[in-house]
């Protein structure tokens, strides 16, 4: 009787270890929010920072010796302008080779895309990077004739090649949730494949293939080493896509390198951290809602 | 409802008649099929091309010599040991955090949780897990370890802030693995008296023990690649060993990484071979790739085992 005891007690340990870790994910999540605002909090509750500063103004001096100053607009201008650009590769081509994986492939062709495009995510995006600061920077300065190519257009390239495996795989997920009655139903009137997919198929999957480019756009926000190598290091807000930016997350990881642990400028690195957190954490959530939507109703 | 009736009817009596309509919504199909097709290759090309490009650039210095021997002259010459010891040590120590726990909060989501609140709030937690950018992971892991644990700057760090990040891709692959356990196996077990943690531990693991280890490769590939997070938990531009010697990083140390070394003779260091950073790239692009081949090789050669 006395090693059955024992087995209970082994298996209650183990079960609560499993709920621990179970909900392990919310405790990080929070736990991802708490310590970055704990190391940006000094600052953030200051009276030497002003959140409309930050938000509406494009000097960015953190390190001034007389007048420090941390407006983040042009940081966010480059990051919108870069993602934007990058979206407006990804989403079409992205949403286009889910529907071609999904609809007009099948058997070993559609496995051996779907495998492509895990590859493609595969890739460290500092190799992206890379790519960009030796391939893509001396195609752009041949083909534009521009002085310099780690330009919003390099780091936009890239960006969009990073997201397309999101929104593909998501995307395609999406489609593949709409019920097959749907496509016999469309078919068996006479439509073509691409009557089914633009008529039928897109507007069923509608709020999937949206929670597919939230999450694109999402990846895409929060990409640090290929916009870091890419984009060149201009704090301003760009007028054209040839021009060089410096996103976000490429502030955080080129200056916390510099920046004293402790001091102002380190500190508002973690509040731009804490900026970059919440868009994501929005973007993530939105696309999550709009998920559940759907399986709400059907 | 009539019109639509009638527009239906007219595409019915159409396709027995070669009209102009039918013409039309056959050439459509074709123009869209051929559109969507030349997307889909427009993103594989690239792929192709870039890896093809970057090994052509990097066969100059392509050699055993370049694995094993330890960057010299400021990483201007040399191999790249110490990076790629560095790399290994960050995976290992790695997954044996991230494993456990993404395979318990896992069995958790899929064989204990309800269909409830907090069910749906642990899912919710996850997937913002995966999509939280990775140089904020890189700022926790600042503010966690480096600063409020007082682990300082260490490999031991810079593992645990990749265990977080990568926490996602364990439970995400497990959960998937688990799930393809039918439940009549489940069942069967419980109707002899089992407990839910035997059955767990006798019934549903086994059965999915190669699924799992699909998910764990997976991660190693995307622990191998990652560069954000370690860059200011544990990596650093350099750092001397003697070379050939396995243990030559300790848990407090920190190390250099293959990621971080690639970022560095790239962007750091003035005047380096031209070929070297190519090379570089060449072999952190063929381990996660070659990592993420094992796993597809894994989960194919499972597919067409299973007999269930």
């Amino acid at each position: 009787m006395a090693r059955r005891r024992w087995e209970i007690m082994i298996e209650v340990l183990i079960e609560w270890m499993i709920r621990l870790c179970g909900v392990s994910a919310i405790i990080f999540v929070f736990g991802i929010f708490f310590f970055v605002f704990r190391e940006g909090a000094g600052l953030f509750f200051s009276g030497r920072f002003n959140f409309t500063q930050f938000l509406t103004s494009i000097e960015w001096y953190p390190t001034s010796q007389s007048n420090v100053r941390y407006g983040a607009l042009a940081l966010i201008a480059g990051t919108f302008s870069v993602t934007a650009f990058a979206m407006v590769i990804a989403v079409p081509f992205g949403l286009g080779t889910a529907i071609f994986i999904s609809e007009f492939c099948e058997g070993r062709l559609k496995e051996t895309l779907k495998i492509v495009i895990e590859i493609l995510a595969a890739i460290p995006s500092v190799v992206w990077g890379f790519v960009g600061l030796t391939v893509m920077n001396s195609l752009i300065i041949r083909l534009f004739d521009a002085a310099i190519g780690l330009t919003v257009l390099n780091g936009g390239i890239l960006l969009a090649l990073m997201s397309v495996p999101v929104i593909v795989s998501i995307g395609e997920d999406a489609l593949k949730a709409v019920p097959d009655s749907y496509r016999e139903a469309a078919l068996a009137l006479g439509a073509t494949r691409w009557q089914m997919v633009h008529r039928v198929l897109v507007p069923a999957a509608k709020n999937g293939l949206l929670a597919a480019v939230l999450l694109g756009v999402g990846r895409a926000v929060g990409e640090t080493m290929a916009v870091l190598m890419a984009t060149g290091h201009s704090v301003r807000v760009p007028t054209s896509v040839l021009d060089p930016v410096r996103t976000l997350t490429a502030t955080i990881a080129a200056e916390l390198g510099e920046a004293p642990v402790g001091s102002d400028h380190y500190q508002v690195l973690f509040i731009i951290g804490i900026f970059l957190f919440t868009i994501t954490f929005i973007v993530n959530l939105s696309a999550d809602l709009i998920v559940r939507g759907i399986r709400g109703k059907a | 409802m009539s019109t639509m009736l009638e527009k239906q009817r007219t595409r019915a009596a159409a396709q027995f008649t070669e009209t102009a309509l039918v013409r039309r919504k056959n050439r459509h199909e074709r123009v869209a099929h051929a559109i969507f097709a030349a997307m889909t290759l427009l993103m594989i090309v690239p792929l192709v091309l870039i890896i093809g490009y970057l090994s052509y650039q990097a066969l100059p210095v392509l050699s055993l010599d370049f694995l094993f021997k330890v960057p010299v002259r400021g990483m201007r010459a040399g191999g790249i040991w110490s990076a790629l010891l560095g790399t290994i040590y960050l995976v290992l120590i790695s997954l044996a955090v991230a494993t456990p726990i993404g395979v318990m909060a896992a069995v958790y989501l899929n064989e204990y949780a309800r269909d409830n609140w907090l069910t749906r709030v642990v899912n919710l937690a996850v997937v913002n897990l995966a999509g939280v950018p990775s140089i904020v992971h890189a700022l926790f892991g600042l503010g966690a370890f480096v600063v409020f644990a007082g682990i300082g700057r260490s490999i031991l760090a810079a593992s645990l802030t990749l265990a977080i990040m990568t926490l996602p891709v364990i439970i995400a692959s497990t959960k998937e693995a688990l799930a393809a356990v039918p439940r009549p196996f489940r069942e069967a077990c419980w109707n002899v008296g089992a407990s839910r943690w035997q059955t767990i531990r006798h019934i549903v693991l086994p059965n999915s023990v190669s699924g799992i280890l699909t998910g764990v490769i997976l991660q190693v590939s995307r622990t191998a690649g990652e560069t954000a997070p370690i860059m200011f938990t544990g990596a650093v531009f350099y750092k001397a060993i003697a070379e050939g010697d396995l243990f030559a990083y300790g848990l407090l140390d920190q190390c250099m990484a293959l990621s971080m070394h690639l970022f560095t003779v790239s962007t750091q260091v003035p005047d380096v071979p031209e070929a070297l950073p190519y090379g570089t790239a060449v072999v952190l692009l063929a381990t996660v790739l070659a990592v993420n081949a094992l796993s597809i090789a894994v989960r194919v050669y499972l597919r067409s085992r299973k007999n269930w």
